[in-house]
């Protein structure tokens, strides 16, 4: 039986902007209503396009971005914690459970100091270990799972390429031995050539340690390589989420088509058959009234301008937020994506 | 046999650093005829980048050309030798016969001047015309683009526009005077993919309609597969393969080009795990000798391969290939 590391309930993240000063001031509504369970173990996928909000999901499971409504939750063996009112030591002891990989290797790390001094850290800031041995000794360990040669322990990030950089990264992260990774885009920035190793890197990490990921990426193609679980967002709400495989092989929602069929082929003369995205994503501050999708849904109708579908099971673990996901997946014309 | 519009011939070039003498590419030569799409490919530090700028002669000052490297231009009439263009005579290859659009708009446009101040003046350099036709003709690009509310936009500044909004206005500059020739550098790395599906559909319409060529650089294959009619792949400054798109991306000769084939992941097969080419990109001021992939070809020949400069061997009409395995066994490797 799976148990749920986490959990949140209609999370929503604003940011007020600098308004007029009398009246309402603008907010922009980065996630709104967000739900999901990520068990334990897991290598969950977010996905979205730039401004949908998913970087700022992610953040707001590991607090750095104060939550605005409805509740999160982190459940681990020993402790519970109620990520919303979260500070104090209990803050404290969370941070060491969960931690961040960024996406640009070149600005996460420090060049004034060594790789032994970045990724010994955390371990330092957070009083981890008793003696400099000890520190040694785990930055080591850790240093020889992500496949660091020892000898460049002592060097400085500068001497490296995009692809050494992000394990230090990735190394440093993973020292404090966190039950909670969010990996924010940690392959945009490598080569193709490299990315294909850091993210085999990853996927052998978390089984080793019995990690859970949430891996925030634009790539599709990534995602369902690595993940299990892939959730879809859209202007800051989720809109369709179900098991890998499931979700390649029958998307539901039109937008999750869209997205798949705009990929490009790799063959030629597989021109695909693209579902046209018109337009482009609408400002989070002003977001269109009913289905967030409707501005550029080809299936939009009355009901979708007017009211905001929920989150519907449409299968085994497959949720989608349309409100005509039904007549769609019956309609062949609408099916657009064909699996083999 | 009509002439090639570009000509690249031995293209070598070297930076002068502090380090020394760095070699970003060597012996790099290729053709580009009139209206079609050649797709250079490559990772960071291939001298994808520099290629292209040395077309336009817009690499900085510390660039050396080798003496053999040689760019014609063919403008029908007359065969413009761009590497020994004087300061005064660069119009022609900036702006004028070539164009170039780049990976980040927003950092192509001046921040402060208005999209279409910046439309006009580009106009009023390599035209003759008025700033009346060059506004009219400037709107009517924005609106070609597929810019909604072009005479409105006209006077928007870049911080206005979206990403993709922008590199539509990018193409729009670029395509205004009539270019013989466009550079695309990673014209769609930085947008989300439904606006790039967007944008190289634009592309291909407006190559169609202008029957220019364009040159477009990218390092992601789908991409690549998607827009253009050949292809070059280059690594580390060195151009290892070429050829019709079909035939590179169906059967790759280079051991190199077929590593970059099985790193990447596809949606048609999500078993096949991922296959890293192994190792990282050697640093240009440490180039291996022979062939520069050899520290990470997975079918090296050993000493070959470490001394000797491989030769471009065919494996068919217009598909060459540099490695010494595809020479000695003519079949790919």
């Amino acid at each position: 039986m799976t148990e749920t590391l986490i959990e949140t309930n209609d999370l929503s993240v604003h940011f007020p902007l600098q308004g007029k000063l009398f009246g309402p001031k603008p907010v922009v509504r980065a996630v709104e209503g967000v739900t999901v369970h990520i068990e334990r173990g897991s290598f969950y996928g977010l996905v979205g396009e730039s401004g949908s909000g998913k970087t700022t999901f992610g953040r707001a499971l590991l607090r750095a971005v104060p939550i605005t409504r409805g509740t999160a939750k982190y459940t681990d063996a020993d402790v519970s914690y109620d990520l919303t009112t979260l500070e104090g030591d209990d803050m404290t002891e969370y941070r060491k459970r969960a931690q961040l990989i960024f996406q640009d290797p070149y600005a996460a790390l420090s060049p004034r100091m060594t790789v032994r001094d970045i990724i010994a850290e955390p371990l330092e800031v957070m009083g981890l270990t008793q003696s400099r041995d000890e520190t040694d000794e785990r930055v080591r360990e850790i240093a020889r799972k992500c496949r660091i040669n020892l000898e460049h322990l002592r060097r400085f990030p500068h001497a490296f390429s995009g692809g050494q950089r992000q394990r230090i990264s990735i190394a440093r992260a993973l020292v404090s031995e966190p039950h909670f990774i969010v990996a924010d885009e940690s392959v945009a920035a490598l080569d193709v050539s490299i990315q294909a190793d850091v993210l085999n890197l990853l996927k052998g990490i978390q089984k080793d340690m019995g990690l859970t990921f949430l891996f925030i990426s634009h790539d599709l193609s990534v995602v369902a390589h690595v993940c299990d679980h892939v959730a879809v967002m859209y202007l800051g709400r989720l809109v369709e989420t179900a098991p890998t495989r499931e979700l390649f092989a029958a998307p539901r929602h039109p937008y999750t088509k869209a997205l798949l069929s705009a990929i490009p082929s790799l063959d030629p003369d597989d021109a695909g058959n693209v579902v046209k995205l018109e337009g482009e994503i609408p400002s989070p501050i002003n977001p269109p009234p009913g289905c967030k999708f409707q501005t550029r849904c080809r299936y939009a109708i009355d009901i979708c301008r007017v009211e905001e579908p929920k989150l519907d099971h449409s299968g085994f673990d497959h949720d989608v937020a349309c409100h005509r996901w039904k007549e769609l997946a019956d309609d062949p014309q609408a099916s657009v994506v064909e699996h083999d | 046999m009509t002439k090639p519009l570009i000509s690249v011939k031995d293209l070598t070039i070297r930076f002068n650093t502090d380090e020394g003498l760095v070699t970003a590419v060597e012996k790099v030569s290729f053709d580009i005829a009139q209206g079609e799409i050649l797709g250079l490919v490559g990772e960071s530090g291939s001298g994808k980048s520099v290629t292209a700028k040395a077309l336009m002669l817009l690499n900085p000052d510390n660039a050396v050309y080798g003496p053999e490297s040689s760019i014609t231009l063919n403008l029908g009439d007359e065969q413009v030798d761009v590497l020994s263009l004087g300061p005064k005579e660069r119009k022609v290859i900036r702006g004028g016969a070539v164009s170039m659009i780049f990976q980040e708009p927003m950092a192509s446009f001046a921040p402060a001047i208005s999209i279409g101040d910046q439309m006009v003046e580009q106009l009023l350099i390599h035209s003759d015309m008025n700033k009346a036709s060059a506004t009219e003709l400037s709107i009517e690009m924005l609106a070609r683009v597929g810019i909604p509310d072009p005479a409105q936009r006209f006077s928007q500044f870049a911080f206005e526009f979206s990403g993709g909004m922008r590199q539509r206005a990018m193409i729009a500059m670029a395509l205004s005077t009539k270019p013989k020739l466009l550079i695309a550098d990673e014209p769609t790395t930085a947008l989300d993919v439904t606006i790039q599906a967007q944008v190289i559909d634009l592309m291909k319409d407006l190559v169609n309609e202008y029957h220019m060529a364009i040159l477009f650089i990218t390092h992601d294959l789908g991409v690549i597969a998607q827009t253009v009619d050949r292809m070059v792949v280059m690594y580390l400054g060195t151009l290892i393969e070429e050829g019709e798109v079909r035939n590179v991306l169906r059967k790759p000769g280079h051991p190199y080009t077929q590593g970059l084939m099985n790193a990447l992941p596809r949606l048609d097969d999500l078993d096949t795990p991922l296959t890293a080419i192994k190792g990282d990109i050697p640093s240009p001021l440490d180039r291996p000798t022979g062939c520069v992939f050899n520290t990470r070809c997975p079918v090296t020949l050993g000493e070959d391969c470490e001394t000797r400069v491989p030769i471009y061997t065919s494996m068919g009409e217009g598909h060459q290939v540099a490695c010494h395995l595809v020479e000695k066994t003519g079949a790919p490797a």
